[in-house]
């Protein structure tokens, strides 16, 4: 059992290989299922010139934006970046390569990178700048464009459940890129908010089998709320 | 009287029908929830990963794991599913959302529709935009006929990049609403006390005006 138990103790030991230059996958939407702790790490471990993969870039002060503010990103590929002033001034200076990508797009480049696909053909994007220079095609009278997948030497995962085998799963709107990015790193690192034994949960409600998870810790989370809105109370 | 964002909302959500999955973007098309007609059924997609999205919640049932994709606090009605950003998609590419409500900068008489830039000025990102309108068959854009200086939105041909390119089917400005086809723009409704002058006027793209043109229902 102990070569399928995959938790670690420390950041450290969860982000062990982490290096300069290399290509990183992080959950999250806005904030919502972010790995909150596996990013504070990155920052102190100082490591620079990475790619980042992520849906949005956080916020100035929390999320990625932290490496942003920090300087260790060289190339973000996402799909928005309102919310953020530090990656707008970043990417409008030059200082930063941003790649954006189709919302639907950047989900299917890595669900297909985590599947083996290298490649598929969708209507996203045809006839506008991020068609250029990529190979096109007209099937059964559509126009579409080629895009290839995206895989990545980390990916850094957030779960509501993971159990000690990396069974894991999400919860509500927490989920959004985390499972696919769970497929597609080389060496995928799930922060839980809680770790249960292998037996726990229920093999039919599990969304992440646990063949892609190589790293399991446990996170403390802030869960900082971007847009706090609330209906008023009831008379 | 030009439409308020509001008005706006209250025409788009005329044309929800019972039983559609309905996607609608960040600003005025949030608000079309609303005013979902009365006695029918609609369930509303946020393309990060819910369908079934409910109103606001209260200060005791706010959730940091339950927001929709203007990442603001919401919560799930009755029946909702949640799913990843993979799967999400997969239902919008796929062509099973109904109807895609969604803003604009400019609009052109081909159906194209820029969104997500200004060069030099602002970039926003395309977030889902671009494979909701690649995605949808049924797509109503809502924006604003003209910018603050009277300059038109609706063009002969889009200037700024585009988000899509020929999948613009009808658009709703605070003026007009109006259906794309043939290469033109063709008049349907206008604003109540808006003269067909007036729209005619602030219309860049060519227009196709019939003899009658009935004011909104509101």
């Amino acid at each position: 059992m102990a070569g399928l138990n995959k938790v670690v103790h420390s950041y450290e030991e969860a982000l062990k290989g982490l290096s300069n230059n290399m290509t990183v996958m992080v959950g999250g939407f806005g904030l919502c299922g972010i790995p909150e702790g596996l990013i504070s790490h990155m920052v102190k471990t100082g490591v620079t010139g990475l790619t980042a993969i992520s849906n949005n870039a956080g916020v100035d002060d929390f999320g990625l934006g932290l490496l942003l503010k920090s300087r260790q990103i060289d190339t973000m590929i996402a799909s928005y970046v309102g919310e953020n002033a530090t990656f707008e001034q970043q990417m409008l200076s030059g200082e930063l390569n941003v790649i954006l990508t189709p919302q639907g797009t950047l989900a299917e480049k890595i669900r297909a990178g985590g599947a083996g696909i290298p490649a598929f053909f969708t209507a996203t994007g045809y006839g506008t700048p991020i068609a250029e220079g990529k190979e096109t095609r007209e099937i059964d009278g559509r126009h579409y464009v080629l895009e290839p997948s995206l895989t990545a030497d980390f990916a850094l995962i957030r779960a509501w459940k993971a159990d000690t085998m990396g069974n894991l799963v999400f919860r509500k709107t927490a989920a959004n890129f985390n499972p696919m990015m769970a497929t597609a790193g080389k060496i995928t690192v799930v922060e839980a908010e809680h770790i249960v034994e292998p037996g726990e949960l229920d093999p039919d409600h599990i969304h992440t089998p646990g063949i892609y998870v190589n790293r399991v810790i446990q996170g403390t989370f802030e869960k900082r709320i971007e847009q706090r809105t609330v209906k008023p109370a009831e008379a | 009287m030009a439409l308020s964002r509001d008005q706006l909302a209250q025409r788009v959500a005329a044309e929800l029908k019972d039983g559609f999955y309905v996607n609608l973007g960040i600003g005025i098309p949030t608000l079309v929830a609303n005013y979902i007609p009365k006695g029918i059924d609609v369930m509303l997609q946020s393309e990060n990963g819910l369908l079934g999205m409910g109103e606001f919640p209260t200060e005791e049932t706010i959730d940091a794991d339950l927001i929709n994709a203007g990442k603001q606090t919401v919560t799930a009605v009755d029946g909702a599913s949640f799913f990843s950003s993979a799967e999400s998609f997969a239902m919008i590419r796929g062509g099973h959302v109904d109807l895609t409500v969604l803003g604009a900068f400019e609009v052109d008489e081909q159906g194209s529709i820029a969104s997500w830039m200004i060069p030099g000025k602002l970039i926003k990102g395309m977030g889902g935009a671009m494979d909701l309108v690649a995605g949808a068959d049924n797509i109503i854009v809502t924006m604003m006929h003209a910018d603050k200086r009277g300059n038109s939105k609706l063009l002969a041909k889009c200037e700024l990049p585009l988000t899509g390119f020929g999948c613009i089917k009808r658009v709703l400005t605070d003026l007009a609403f109006m259906e794309i086809k043939d290469g033109a723009f063709h008049l349907l409704e206008r604003a109540p006390g808006v003269s067909v002058e007036e729209i005619v006027d602030k219309t860049a793209g060519k227009l196709v005006v019939p003899e009658h043109v009935p004011e909104m229902n509101l």
